[in-house]
């Protein structure tokens, strides 16, 4: 983790000026930024994420919208959903929401998973389900305030979006922001993504007349490694169920890293307990029992 | 006027004594039919399948050894609701079996304000009210009543899943499963010892079907003159008149 960071070198002696390659590597946190505002439907980043991820051909599902299928499956981790929003003066607003993990600060799933290793958040804030750990118990996907994970019955195992772990690891950008022709995707550093995101929501708010434009962030899970600039921000829900203040069930906490250990020890105490009852009091016989030894 | 429960209990006890046997030697009781046997070892052939398959989704970390047995995690998930549904079914008809012995009365109460006694073990032989059966194996029976409750309930909610019943459901359900199976976990080391060395000469009455004598009138007084006529605290002084020590 903090090799290539400890290593970088700061100062050189005998030499002026700045060393080569200091303050090149910063935040280490990734981050995708998603301009709804710009997004044309294109549905690129769909065909892009199942052509990188080696996805079988998935059935699509047509209902009257643009939209692939109704929501993403485990095979199908990348989906624009589009939404018709009717404005207070009877103009349709058409709203299209690229929807995928969002690779939470604070993962629903991961607090959820209790799987030792099913579920590992790197330290660049990409949250990676490891399936061959997975024992397919789909806790994860009551974790998820977003409906993200998604349970194969094959397999048994549950998948979901990597953030193209592996590509951004080969200091690659995820398959859908490649495969973006509007730059309505964007990949960089989580503060990078951030402050591009507020400029253009400041933008949209001052001069395109989106009053309520900002950034979709949620900090009540510490905030995400996906962000969208919305129209509104005001109102996510209208994006297909974005949820403004998303939550983790706070019973998966307590009870998983408390209650859980205390309480399977008290178990262990019941079967002490009874040994120790055997070697101390004794069993309870049937009567009459034999007279006991004098003492001489 | 016998109800559809009794006749249903009444055709299965029979039906099983056909199949099975009864071994009852001079000087014991029958206690329990093959039917009652039958069902109580569906149960605890159920209950630790569910167990074991639970344990290896409770805690994967630390029981991640007894998901091989199964087939690896992924099918041991798979396998725990079937495994609970058999022992959901199996406790369904021991409970029809056993309602009407099981059922609370005043005894058990001073039974269950007598319990620190027995479990130090100065209380030699059972008080005279306690029946077929006493008051701890009736708690027994009815934590397990509503623990398999609360597991049918719960589990269907975390079977069927988030995308049928909702996140909450979910989280909620999860505690409260796990909460279930550790009092039960607990439980069952008690049943289990004594069944077993804790009382010596009780386990043969879920394998045989029969019990000493001795064994009754000191345990079951009530039941003991039921079925025999007797005194149970007398035929227990006859016995030791005579040197004939059962317990050793």
């Amino acid at each position: 983790m903090s090799d290539r960071k400890t290593l970088q070198i700061r100062q050189i002696s005998g030499h002026s000026g700045t060393s080569a390659g200091f303050d090149m590597q910063r935040d280490a946190e990734v981050c995708k930024l998603i301009d709804t505002t710009i997004c044309i439907g294109c549905k690129a980043c769909e065909v892009a994420c199942v052509e990188w991820n080696d996805m079988p051909f998935s059935p699509t599902t047509f209902d009257n919208t643009y939209q692939t299928m109704p929501e993403t499956r485990w095979n199908f981790w990348n989906l624009i959903k589009f939404n018709e929003h009717q404005r207070e003066d009877g103009t349709i607003q058409w709203l299209m929401r690229k929807d995928q993990c969002m690779h939470c600060a604070d993962p629903g799933c991961l607090r959820a998973c209790p799987a030792d290793g099913a579920i590992v958040q790197y330290t660049n804030g990409i949250v990676d389900f490891q399936q061959e750990n997975c024992i397919g118990c789909e806790f994860c996907v009551s974790g998820c305030p977003y409906d993200i994970p998604k349970f194969n019955p094959t397999t048994k195992k549950v998948y979901k979006c990597t953030l193209c772990s592996d590509r951004v690891g080969g200091g690659l950008e995820p398959a859908c922001i490649k495969a973006c022709p509007t730059g309505c995707l964007k990949f960089g550093t989580k503060d990078d993504m951030k402050f591009i995101a507020e400029e253009r929501a400041k933008q949209l708010r001052e001069n395109f007349g989106f009053a309520q434009a900002g950034v979709y962030d949620p900090q009540s899970i510490g905030g995400t490694h996906v962000v969208y600039v919305l129209h509104d921000a005001e109102n996510p829900e209208r994006y297909g169920g974005l949820p403004k203040n998303p939550i983790i069930p706070w019973s998966y906490t307590v009870w998983k890293w408390l209650f859980k250990p205390v309480l399977g020890t008290f178990a262990l105490f019941g079967l002490l307990g009874v040994l120790l009852h055997y070697v101390t009091i004794g069993p309870r016989r049937t009567q009459p029992e034999p007279p006991l030894k004098k003492e001489s | 006027m016998p109800t559809a429960v009794d006749r249903f209990d009444d055709k299965a006890r029979a039906t099983f004594d056909h199949i099975g046997h009864n071994q009852v030697y001079e000087g014991e009781l029958l206690r329990h039919p093959v039917y009652t046997r039958f069902l109580h070892w569906m149960v605890a052939l159920f209950f630790f399948l569910a167990l074991f398959t639970g344990f290896g989704i409770y805690m994967p970390w630390l029981f991640r050894w007894f998901t091989p047995i199964f087939g690896g995690g992924a099918l041991s998930r798979e396998m725990h609701p079937w495994f609970g549904t058999g022992f959901v079914v199996f406790f369904g008809l021991q409970m029809l079996n056993w309602i009407k012995p099981m059922t609370w009365t005043a005894a058990d109460s001073k039974w269950m304000g007598n319990l620190r006694s027995i479990a130090n073990g100065t209380e030699k032989q059972d008080l005279p009210e306690t029946g077929f059966f006493n008051a701890g194996q009736k708690a027994m029976f009815w934590e397990i009543f509503g623990g398999s409750l609360v597991f049918l309930i719960t589990g269907i909610i975390l079977w069927m899943g988030t995308r049928t019943f909702g996140r909450w459901a979910v989280a909620v359900s999860y505690v409260l499963h796990d909460i279930s199976a550790v009092i039960m976990l607990g439980g069952i080391f008690i049943h289990i010892y004594l069944s077993t060395i804790g009382e010596p000469g009780t386990f043969q009455a879920m394998i045989r079907g029969a019990v000493s004598e001795a064994w009754a009138w000191t345990f079951h007084p009530a039941w003991y003159k039921e079925v025999t006529g007797r005194d149970p605290v007398e035929a227990c002084e006859e016995a030791r008149r005579r040197g004939q020590f059962e317990g050793k």
